[in-house]
């Protein structure tokens, strides 16, 4: 039993979706440029985190490739843009990319589980990083043209449609009877394909999702940044930063990603302010302690401490729905 | 010819620290059932260590060693009695499952905690003998490469008489065949557990000290060292030290291979590829005995 999306209610999904819609208008009042800055970046990291976590949380697949498929999405959208093609475009063509790329590793790896998947994704991603580093090692930057017509609140406006798009996609997807296949296969793979759920053909639905996703905030990616170097989109980075926001929010929940990624920028920027990676130590130790002791994260925190709060008038029906494990 | 003949001693000298690297992370896996990612910090934290004792108290790197390894086994007890203790008293999937995020905690901390402690700049032990190579026949090999070599070979020949002839060596491997039957017969398998992982941790301690003398080491080594370790694991099996080793200098033979086929830059990748290709090929994992 877990604390999944489904049984958290339509309620609290629909109240972060506006939260984040509120946070995605803010440029009609900040002007700030930092502030808007970090609002991306904040996006950003909610949609990447949201995309991992229904391959690693709903499905139950660690797949430590992520940046592989963020890269990709960066890789296609940046290049066509750059060619001339329209910014959605550029970026669908992203998403086809890293899904399909996402379907080929998938058809693959899905006949490693656990642990074995999650080293094996790793290692294909190291390749894919290794080889565009070697094939594109010059720094990608916009044309002068794109340069002089760059507006930040442009790029905050498409972030903030992402982390709210994809969020609301995860909560629908959660809802599902794909979700509640994905959820039997977390749980119990060989119970789930005894009880005439497909395994395999759900776990390459879950990878096509969640690396599309992923594709599509590489995309975001490579619209935001006027130069980067091409192979810094495949850092192991993008994926680490998806698997603690994701563990520290709620790994399997919906809003436990938009969470995490709050905490994590929030300590990020504060702590960089005074001691420059302060913050990783801080995660690190964080994330060995949510492993070990509070598998359900952030989420399952607020919800036994509301259970705690309620416990002192009449007892009611169970209000914590139950605990979530790793 | 002879750039092949060189590249290939070079290849043979690196690969004997990656099986090394790998006898350590293949015992704690073989016995605990435990996937630690952090190993390749554990190799870093290992050679900074050394990299302190020459550096400070002007140690030659291996009587340094000496010290490394029995501190290296005291942090490798105190990871365990904190944290793998928790972990292995789950079921084989979750307890694989939980070391691995587990790990990649450590693996976090560690490098952050390094880059804090020792900065991030790239360190390396120098001696009186780095420059010194013999010169055979028009090929070079350095020698405190080769030293490394020999020491990395007796720790490995040390491990194997441990694991046979010593009593608590024996109690390990009975362990690592079937804990239940091992316990039955009145093992302590928490103790061979935290022994093992103790061991592990010290051969790790041992590699780093090995790789800070012969290359270089900074913070952000592990995750490549944690990999190298897990392809020769997996080309290697698990159960016998010598095989191990062997594995770690046939994969450096491979990446010397590739980088004159291919050219330096794609070394990394042929493991990588090797690494999956075996994994695939042999879905069932690595405890797969039939």
């Amino acid at each position: 039993m877990t604390g999944g999306g489904r049984r958290v209610g339509v309620g609290r999904t629909v109240g972060t979706a506006v939260a984040l819609a509120l946070l995605g208008l803010a440029p009609l009042a900040v002007t700030r440029e930092d502030w808007l800055n970090l609002g991306v970046v904040f996006f950003l990291l909610v949609a990447l985190a949201q995309s991992w976590n229904v391959m690693g949380g709903q499905a139950g697949q660690v797949n430590l490739g992520h940046a592989a498929f963020f890269g990709l999405g960066a890789l296609a959208t940046r290049h066509l843009w750059a060619g001339g093609v329209t910014v959605p475009i550029a970026m669908a063509a992203g998403v086809a990319l890293a899904t399909v790329a996402g379907i080929a590793v998938g058809l693959a790896a899905f006949r490693l589980r656990g642990a074995y998947f999650a080293i094996g994704t790793l290692a294909l991603a190291e390749v894919l990083r290794i080889a565009v580093g070697n094939v594109l090692p010059e720094i990608s930057t916009l044309p002068a043209g794109a340069i002089a017509a760059y507006r930040l609140s442009d790029r905050y406006y498409a972030a903030a449609a992402l982390a709210v798009g994809t969020t609301l996609a995860v909560a629908w997807l959660a809802a599902s009877r794909l979700g509640l296949a994905m959820e039997a296969i977390r749980e119990d793979e060989t119970a789930a394909e005894a009880s005439g759920v497909g395994a395999f053909r759900v776990k390459l639905a879950a990878v096509a999702v969640s690396t599309g996703l992923a594709g599509l905030a590489g995309g975001l990616f490579a619209f935001y940044h006027i130069s980067y170097y091409p192979q810094h989109a495949f850092s192991p980075t993008w994926t680490f930063d998806a698997v603690l926001i994701t563990f520290i929010g709620g790994v399997g929940t919906v809003h436990g990603p938009v969470l995490g990624a709050a905490l994590f920028v929030f300590l990020r920027e504060y702590l960089a302010l005074r001691w420059v990676d302060l913050h990783l130590l801080i995660f690190g130790v964080l994330f060995i302690a949510i492993v070990l002791l509070l598998p359900g994260g952030l989420v399952e925190a607020t919800a036994r401490l509301r259970g705690l709060a309620r416990r002192r008038r009449p007892p009611l029906a169970d209000p914590a729905g139950g605990t979530g494990r790793a | 010819m002879r750039g092949l003949v060189q590249q290939l001693i070079l290849g043979v000298l690196l690969g004997g620290l990656y099986g090394l690297a790998a006898a350590g992370l293949s015992l704690v896996f073989g016995v605990l059932r435990v996937l630690n990612v952090a190993h390749g910090e554990l190799i870093m934290l290992g050679g900074y260590l050394a990299f302190g004792l020459v550096t400070l108290l002007g140690l030659d790197p291996f009587v340094a060693l000496l010290l490394v390894i029995p501190l290296s086994a005291s942090l490798g007890a105190l990871l365990y009695a904190g944290l793998f203790r928790f972990i292995v008293r789950h079921g084989e999937e979750t307890r694989i499952k939980n070391s691995l995020l587990v790990g990649f905690g450590l693996a976090l901390t560690f490098q952050a905690l390094a880059v804090r402690l020792f900065t991030a700049d790239e360190r390396s032990i120098t001696t009186a003998y780095r420059g010194r190579a013999l010169a055979l026949g028009g090929v070079v090999v350095p020698l405190g490469r080769l030293l490394s070599l020999l020491v990395a070979l007796l720790l490995i020949a040390l491990l194997h008489a441990f694991l046979r002839r010593a009593r608590w060596g024996q109690a390990i491997r009975a362990t690592a065949e079937d804990w239940e039957a091992a316990s039955l017969l009145g093992i302590d398998v928490r103790r061979a557990y935290g022994l093992a992982f103790a061991i592990g941790t010290a051969l790790a301690g041992a590699a780093g000290t090995l790789v800070s003398l012969g290359y270089s080491i900074s913070p952000s080594i592990g995750l490549e060292w944690t990999l190298k370790a897990l392809i020769v694991i997996v080309l290697a099996g698990l159960g016998s030290a010598f095989g191990t080793f062997v594995g770690g200098v046939v994969l450096g033979c491979a990446e010397a291979l590739s980088a004159v086929v291919f050219g330096g830059a794609y070394r990394e990748v042929v493991g990588l590829l090797l690494f999956f290709c075996v994994l695939v090929a042999r879905p069932q994992g690595l405890f797969g005995r039939s």
